[in-house]
C-alpha cells in the first residue's frame, strides 16, 4: 500500500469519534439537568443560543476561545513528546505577571511608578510596548514550562504532578506580589498591579468587541501545526513521542528536544496571560485565574494534540463556557455547571479513545491479494 | 490562641497544626498508596477529596437538622457518605483507566475536573449553614495552658488513620490478599500465572482507596477546618499523591510523610498567629515547594526508585 496515500477514512474516524464523544456528553449532561428538574431541551436550546445563536453572542464566545487555544498548546506541544504537561493556569499566571511587568516599565519606566511618573508615560509607540508586553509573557510562560521539562529529563521528576504543583506556587507569586511590592495602592478592594495605560492595551480587531488576542491564538495554533507536521524538529520530537530509546539511538538530542518544546509550551500560556492583562483586565490581579489553563487541557485533549482542530474545538468549548452565565442566570444553575460539563466531556472523550480501530467502516479497505494456488490434498489438522 | 504566648505560640501552632492538618493528607495518600500498589495512579483524588469533604459536610448538616437525626450521630454518617462518594468516582476512575489505549493519568485530570465540578455543584447550597461536627479527644486535659489544650484535642479519624496506616503496612506484607495486590502491581504476568484477575484486584484497589480519600475530605470539613468552601483542598488531594513517592510506597512512611506535610501548612498560619504577615501567600505555598523539592531530590533519572510497583505507568501494564 502506498504510503502517501491519503487516508481518508482514519482522517474521518479522528473527526467522528471525538464529534460523537461530544454527542454523548451532551446527552449525558441532559440527563443530569433532568435530575437538577431542569427541560434539558431547553438548557441545550440556552447553551446554543449564547455560544452561537447571534453575531453578538459569538463574539463573546470567540473572546473566550482565543485564551483556549493558546493554553490548549501547554499541553498539546508537550503531548507530542508524551509528556503529559497540566501547568497551564501556572504558564498563564506567570506570562500575565511578565507582561504586567514589562507592560509598566515601557510605559512608565517602573513596575511601581512614583506619582510623578504616573504623570507621564515615557512616550513609546503603542506597537513596541505590545511587542514588549508579549514577549515578556512569552519569555515568563516559556521559562516556567521549560523547568518542568528540565526537571523531567533530568530528574526524572513526574512532569503532571510538578507542573500541576507550579500552578499551586505561581498562583501563590501572583498574590504576593498584587498584594506586596507590585500592587497599586488605589486598587483597594481586589489588589492588583498598576494599570496599563489605555493607549497601550490591546485593541479590538474592527467595529467587533473581539480584541486581538484571538489572532495570536489563531497564529499560535497554525504555527504549532507547521511546526510539529512539517519541520524536522517537529518531526524529531514526534519521533522521540513515539519511542524515546529508539530516538535516543538515532541521536536525537531528547533533552534539548523537551526543554525547546515545553518551553513552546508554556509561552503559549504566558502568551495568554499577556493578552488577558493587555487586553482584558488591563493590569495583572487574581482575575486572571479564570479557570482557561484547566480548560485548555481539556481542549487539547479533544484535539488530540492537533494544533489546528484545537483552534477549533477552543471555540466550541468557548462558547459552552460563554453560556454559564446565562445558565446561572435563567435556571438557577451554579456556576459550577459548566465544570461539570467539561468533566463530563473529558471523561467520555478519554473512554472514545478506546473506540479507535474498532469500528470497520474506518478502516482501509484490504487490498485483495492473489488467491492461494488450489491445493488437492487439504489435510484437515 | 498563640497571641498571650509570644513567639512560643509559632512551635505550638505548628504542632497543633500538624495534629490538626496532616489526617487528610494522611488517608489521601495511604489511599493512592494502596492504589498504586496495584499498578495504577489516581491523580483524581484531588477531586475525590473534595466530593468526600462536601458529602460528609451536606449529610452532617442534613441529618440533624432535616431529618432529625442527633447531632451526636450525624457527622459520622456525613463520614460514611464522604467515603460511599468516594468509592462512586474511584468505580468511575477504575472502570475507564482499565479501558483499552486509555492513560490512567489523563483519567485523573479528568476525574479532579469532574469531581470538583460535582462538589461545588451540590456544595453551592451548603456553603451557608453550619453542620455538626465530629467530636474531638481532648488529650490535653493535663495542662493548665488553654493554648496547648486546644492544640491536642485531636480528631478519632485522625487515631483511625494513624492506626490503619501499620495495617496496611501488615496488610501487604503478610496477608494473601496483599500479595495479589503486589503481585498485580509488581508483575501482572506473575499475577495472572496465580490466577489473579488484574482487573478486579484494580477495581477493588482503586475503589478501596477513593473510599479512604472521601474520608480525608470528611477530616476536612468535619474537623479542621470543619467548614465547606470551594477553596477548602487546594491541592491537598495532589500534593498526597506526590507524597506516596516520597514514602517509598510503604505505608508507615506514608504516616510519617503526611505529619510532615501537616507541619509545613502550618507553618504560614502560625507565623500569622505571631503577626508576621510579610510573605504570608509564599509561606502558604510552602507544602507545594516542599513538595516539588523533595521529589526533585528523591526522584532519579538514572534507575527508577526502589520500592515502586514494577507496571506503574506502563500503559494497561
Amino acid at each position: 500500500m502506498a504510503l502517501s496515500r491519503f487516508n481518508w477514512r482514519s482522517r474521518a474516524e479522528s473527526v467522528v469519534i471525538p464529534l460523537a464523544a461530544l454527542m454523548v456528553a451532551l446527552v449525558l449532561f441532559g440527563i443530569f439537568c433532568m435530575f437538577g428538574g431542569k427541560n434539558p431541551f431547553a438548557v441545550y436550546a440556552a447553551i446554543f443560543k449564547t455560544a452561537f445563536g447571534s453575531w453578538n453572542a459569538f463574539q463573546g464566545t470567540l473572546l473566550r476561545a482565543a485564551p483556549l487555544m493558546l493554553t490548549a498548546l501547554c499541553t498539546a506541544l508537550p503531548a507530542r513528546l508524551g509528556l503529559m504537561v497540566i501547568g497551564n493556569e501556572g504558564a498563564l499566571v506567570l506570562g500575565g505577571l511578565g507582561a504586567a511587568a514589562v507592560g509598566l516599565i515601557l510605559s512608565y519606566g517602573s513596575i511601581t511608578p512614583n506619582p510623578a511618573q504616573l504623570q507621564t508615560t515615557l512616550g513609546l509607540a503603542p506597537t513596541v510596548v505590545q511587542i514588549g508586553m508579549a514577549l515578556g509573557g512569552i519569555i515568563a510562560g516559556g521559562i516556567w514550562i521549560a523547568i518542568v521539562g528540565a526537571l523531567r529529563h533530568y530528574r526524572a521528576v513526574n512532569e503532571t504532578i510538578s507542573s500541576l504543583l507550579m500552578n499551586y506556587i505561581a498562583i501563590a507569586l501572583l498574590n504576593h506580589l498584587v498584594e506586596g511590592s507590585w500592587k497599586d495602592p488605589a486598587s483597594l478592594n481586589k489588589p492588583s498591579t498598576f494599570p496599563i495605560p489605555e493607549l497601550y492595551r490591546l485593541g479590538n480587531i474592527g467595529s467587533t468587541r473581539i480584541h486581538y488576542g484571538l489572532i495570536y491564538g489563531l497564529v499560535a495554533c497554525a504555527i504549532a501545526y507547521f511546526l510539529i507536521q512539517h519541520t524536522t524538529f517537529g518531526f524529531a520530537a514526534r519521533t522521540a513521542g513515539g519511542n524515546v530509546k529508539a530516538a535516543r539511538i538515532a541521536g536525537l538530542p531528547v533533552g534539548q528536544l523537551t526543554i525547546i518544546i515545553c518551553f513552546l509550551a508554556g509561552s503559549s500560556a504566558g502568551l495568554a496571560g499577556m493578552v488577558e492583562v493587555a487586553a482584558v483586565q488591563g493590569q495583572a490581579n487574581a482575575s486572571i485565574v479564570a479557570g482557561y489553563g484547566y480548560a485548555g487541557i481539556l481542549v487539547a485533549f479533544i484535539a488530540r494534540y492537533n494544533a489546528l482542530a484545537a483552534a477549533i474545538v477552543a471555540i466550541l468549548l468557548g462558547g459552552i463556557i460563554n453560556s454559564g452565565g446565562a445558565l446561572q442566570r435563567s435556571f438557577g444553575m451554579p456556576d459550577a455547571t459548566v465544570l461539570v460539563f467539561q468533566g463530563l466531556v473529558f471523561l467520555v472523550v478519554l473512554y472514545s479513545e478506546s473506540l479507535y480501530g474498532r469500528f470497520k467502516i474506518f478502516k482501509e479497505p484490504e487490498i485483495p491479494l492473489a488467491p492461494p494456488p488450489a491445493t488437492s490434498s487439504a489435510v484437515p489438522v | 490562641m498563640a497571641a498571650a504566648l509570644g513567639w512560643w505560640g509559632v512551635p505550638l501552632g505548628i504542632l497543633a497544626g500538624t495534629l490538626r492538618g496532616s489526617a487528610p493528607f494522611l488517608f489521601v495518600s495511604l489511599g493512592e498508596c494502596l492504589t498504586e500498589k496495584s499498578g495504577k495512579i489516581n491523580l483524581g483524588l484531588e477531586g475525590t477529596l473534595l466530593t468526600g469533604a462536601m458529602s460528609a459536610y451536606a449529610i452532617s448538616y442534613l441529618a440533624s437538622d432535616k431529618w432529625g437525626i442527633p447531632a451526636t450521630v450525624s457527622p459520622w454518617l456525613g463520614v460514611l457518605a464522604a467515603g460511599v462518594a468516594g468509592m462512586i468516582l474511584g468505580f468511575i476512575h477504575a472502570w475507564l483507566s482499565q479501558q483499552p489505549k486509555v492513560n490512567d493519568i489523563a483519567v485523573g485530570i479528568a476525574m479532579i475536573i469532574f469531581g470538583s465540578g460535582i462538589a461545588f455543584y451540590f456544595g453551592k447550597a451548603f456553603i451557608q449553614p453550619k453542620a455538626p461536627q465530629l467530636p474531638t479527644i481532648d488529650l490535653g486535659n493535663w495542662s493548665a495552658m488553654p493554648a496547648l489544650q486546644s492544640a491536642l484535642k485531636i480528631s478519632p479519624l485522625f487515631i483511625f488513620g494513624v492506626l490503619l496506616a501499620p495495617l496496611m503496612a501488615w496488610f501487604f506484607k503478610s496477608t494473601r490478599w496483599g500479595l495479589f495486590v503486589r503481585a498485580v502491581g509488581d508483575s501482572p504476568d506473575a499475577a495472572l500465572a496465580m490466577g489473579v484477575s488484574i482487573k478486579r484486584v484494580r477495581m477493588l484497589c482503586i475503589i478501596a482507596g477513593s473510599f479512604l480519600a472521601g474520608i480525608g475530605g470528611a477530616c476536612l470539613s468535619l474537623y479542621y477546618p470543619g467548614l465547606w468552601s470551594e477553596s477548602i483542598s487546594s491541592g491537598q488531594g495532589l500534593m498526597a499523591v506526590a507524597l506516596v513517592i516520597f514514602a517509598r510506597w510503604n505505608p508507615i512512611q506514608c504516616l510519617w510523610a503526611s505529619l510532615f506535610f501537616g507541619g509545613a501548612q502550618a507553618i504560614g498560619p502560625a507565623l500569622q498567629s505571631v503577626g508576621v504577615d510579610q510573605g504570608r501567600y509564599l509561606f502558604n505555598a510552602m507544602p507545594y515547594i516542599l513538595t516539588l523539592l523533595i521529589m526533585i531530590i528523591t526522584c532519579s533519572p538514572k534507575k527508577t526508585l526502589s520500592g515502586a510497583p514494577g507496571a506503574l505507568g506502563t500503559i494497561n501494564g
